[in-house]
């Protein structure tokens, strides 16, 4: 199975050849390198830029008004924090304009904790990214997602942000992706770049297929009846582990993989509270003010009466940073085991 | 130096200011040229040569008339933008009395159209001129001036002089400063792929040159066998604001910074629209042949201040071009005064009439707020997802 980081050059080597992406560009994107994460080695579209956050926003900005389809990076979310005035003045162009210039251009930027990456390789953007009004937000979970979600945000014809799990980077997936050799070794042998000399490396890519997860569409990865679980990114996969694990206790997780922040699945949410009467959501950007926060506050606007317990938000500290020694970030981001005790002191919560 | 102050003195004459403003310019001038006359700023030689060479036989009479005509037609639109202003009929003016000169060439040598194969526009809120010689009518400034869900840039959702006319690749207008120098480096990528000769424009002020963007532009439109085909240009009234140029800069000249990356650059009088017509059309000639990036700095006046913030009222100490062309017009008898006031005249009434139009049109509703979030209009209100 590819992991995420091969799901995305995948998707971005269909995308220039199906979907007339016509640049693939930031820091050290381009060869030889093709990514801090390899996500962009190999591809015929990608280049490297001046080490310059908003001159890469502002140029696809201009790449996207001039009617082309691009996708930038940001190394790091940690250093997108300098163009958040050129984030939102590309979320609001087509809104200034009444309608006249809109922008399709995806963003894409590894966010999170979780490879012991101190203060600035750990910061999270999901909630920042909520309040930018005029994008798109995704975040996928696996390899597969990954894949479809990016394919779509590249045809959207709205600016998408794309954020990276980056300790998931190098996760495989648990489904192939349509078109992915089955064998993992001869993935790897076409399209990883080799050690050493480059220059004379191509890459054999496969023949990908078409696949599209709308965006805005969650996703139920455990079905359960006692309590619903939202997540998204690296958090969603701790939520089903330890789904799995209380299954065998005999507590009922139904967990969702929001993958979309906005636009956000609220029917997925709605339906699932609706069935089991409370819920937890998770996520690791800080906790005040967190877009969980948002998600409760419908949840109480209109389930108040169908709900059995206070719902409940497990985030990132309120702190300046994620520390690098473990005990300072185990202490920072939400841990498998808060995710398992807060579980079970909601089902233990009674009106 | 006494730029620092922009009076509202009365006592003195339009035209005797305009002399001791054109002296104090050129005594700013010759101050720079001092400090750095070993290296003999090229800049400043440029910017010498062309005024020496100048002279209005370079350009044909039409051209000289239709500047003319053209600077009127902008300067009386941007005094109706302020009556209305003045009129309690909008709620904020700025715009660009005291650059037609610089802007109206800019206008008639881009060119015009929508897509990579025109010149992409990427103004500032001082460029009325440009965009009135482009062929934008009075009557959709003034409908973006008074907030009518006509007005075609923004259907009354900003301010005076954010224009947006994808037909004619004018970019939005903006009100963060700066923002545009980035923006355009991406339109410019894309015409240089498209192959068509076509360029990106850009221009902004001089005191948002100390924004990152603007270092931005300069980096990116100039890297090794990836230069751009983009006219970088500033707009120096000398103010931003209230903040004076020396309260600001320590180069020289502007252009001196796009010298550091290699880009061709010069310095010309914004005042004088045939020197800015030969410049820009040299220039723009330059871009189109080699695909690389090139630097106008010109020196404007800001007639009516920053905005209607600080009041908006006449300043009688810096040069108005549009008096000291029509000056040089009447003297070489290209035109006549009579000529001269029909031209006032006819756009004074267009303007007025084009104002009792708008205001009989229709206001944005309450509901469109959610319109054109995304593209299409896929809803985006979280109440309906
Ligand atoms: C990023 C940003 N900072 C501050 C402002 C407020 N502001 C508006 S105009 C202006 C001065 C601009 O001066 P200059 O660039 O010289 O242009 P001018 O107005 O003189 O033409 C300032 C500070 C702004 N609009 N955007
Ligand atoms: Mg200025």
């Amino acid at each position: 199975m590819a992991n995420m980081a091969q799901a995305i050059r995948l998707a971005l080597n269909y995308s220039e050849k199906n979907l007339q992406l016509k640049d693939v560009f930031g820091q050290d994107v381009g060869a030889p390198l093709g990514g801090v994460f390899t996500a962009t080695q190999g591809l015929k579209t990608s280049w490297n830029t001046p080490l310059d956050e908003r001159g890469i926003i502002s140029m696809a900005m201009g790449i996207a008004m001039a009617g082309d389809r691009c996708v930038a990076e940001i190394q790091f979310c940690d250093y997108i924090f300098n163009t958040i005035d050129l984030l939102k003045i590309a979320g609001n162009t087509l809104w200034c304009t009444n309608g006249q210039y809109n922008l399709p251009m995806t963003v894409m930027t590894p966010v999170g904790a979780g490879i012991r990456g101190s203060v600035y390789h750990s910061h999270s953007f999901d909630s920042w990214a909520s309040r930018i009004q005029g994008w798109k937000v995704v975040m996928p979970s696996n390899p597969l997602d990954a894949y479809g979600l990016l394919l779509s945000a590249i045809k959207d014809p709205n600016p998408v942000l794309f954020l990276k799990p980056k300790a998931l980077m190098r996760v495989r997936g648990e489904e192939l992706i349509p078109g992915e050799p089955a064998d993992e070794k001869e993935l790897k042998t076409r399209i990883d770049a080799p050690i050493g000399d480059r220059s004379k490396w191509e890459p054999e890519w496969p023949n990908m297929q078409e696949y599209l997860v709308e965006i805005g569409k969650g996703k139920i990865t455990r079905k359960g009846e006692q309590i619903t679980v939202v997540s998204w990114g690296r958090h969603l996969l701790l939520a089903n582990e330890v789904a799995d694990e209380l299954k065998a206790s005999d507590v009922s997780v139904e967990v969702i993989d929001l993958r979309s922040i906005y636009p956000y699945d609220w029917g997925m949410i709605r339906t699932s509270v609706a069935k089991t009467g409370r819920v937890l959501i998770v996520n690791e950007d800080t906790e005040v003010t967190n877009f969980g926060e948002h998600l409760i506050y419908r949840v109480v606007q209109e389930l108040f009466y169908q709900l059995l317990a206070r719902p409940r938000l497990i985030a990132g500290k309120n702190v300046p940073g994620v520390g690098l020694h473990p005990n300072l970030e185990d202490a920072t981001v939400p841990q498998k085991s808060e995710i398992k005790s807060a579980i079970l002191e909601l089902i233990e919560e009674v009106p | 130096m006494s730029y620092s102050k922009t009076t509202t003195s009365k006592s003195n004459s339009a035209k005797a200011n305009f002399a001791k403003v054109a002296t104090k310019k050129k005594s700013l001038v010759k101050m720079s040229s001092k400090k750095d006359d070993s290296k003999k700023s090229s800049a400043l030689k440029t910017a010498k040569s062309i005024s020496s060479t100048q002279s209005l036989g370079q350009l044909p009479d039409k051209v000289l008339v239709q500047m003319l005509d053209l600077m009127i037609k902008s300067r009386v639109l941007e005094e109706r933008l302020i009556k209305i202003y003045r009129a309690g009929e909008s709620y904020f003016w700025i715009g660009g009395p005291g650059e037609e000169a610089w802007g109206v060439p800019i206008g008639i040598l881009a060119n015009k159209g929508q897509g990579v194969k025109h010149d992409f526009m990427h103004l500032h809120y001082r460029c009325t001129p440009t965009l009135i010689a482009m062929g934008m009518n009075m009557k959709d400034s003034i409908r973006l001036m008074m907030n009518r869900a006509t007005d075609p840039s923004t259907g009354g959702r900003n301010f005076s002089n954010h224009y947006c006319i994808p037909e004619m690749n004018i970019a939005p207008v903006t009100s963060p400063i700066g923002v545009q120098y980035g923006i355009a480096l991406g339109t410019a990528h894309a015409q240089k792929r498209a192959g068509a000769k076509a360029i990106s424009i850009v221009t902004g002020g001089d005191a948002g040159t100390a924004e990152g963007d603007f270092a931005s532009c300069l980096v990116w439109a100039s890297r090794k066998n990836n230069e751009l085909p983009i006219l970088i240009t500033v707009q120096n009234n000398y103010w931003g604001i209230s903040t004076s140029y020396e309260g600001q800069h320590g180069e020289t000249n502007i252009a001196d910074r796009a010298r550091g990356f290699n880009i061709r650059s010069r310095v010309v009088n914004g005042n004088d629209p045939v020197e800015s017509y030969i410049a820009l059309k040299e220039e723009m000639d330059y871009i189109r042949k080699t695909g690389k990036p090139s630097f106008i700095e010109a020196k404007v006046s800001r007639l009516y201040g920053h905005s209607s913030a600080s009041g908006a009222n006449l300043v009688q100490n810096e040069e108005d071009c549009l008096k000291s062309f029509s000056e040089k017009l009447l003297s070489k008898k290209i035109i006549t005064e009579k000529e001269i006031k029909t031209i006032w005249t006819t756009y004074e009434e267009e303007a007025l009439r084009a104002t009792e139009e708008a205001r009989c049109e229709g206001v944005p509703t309450s509901e469109s707020i959610w319109d054109h979030v995304f593209a299409s209009n896929e809803n985006s209100n979280w109440r309906k997802f």
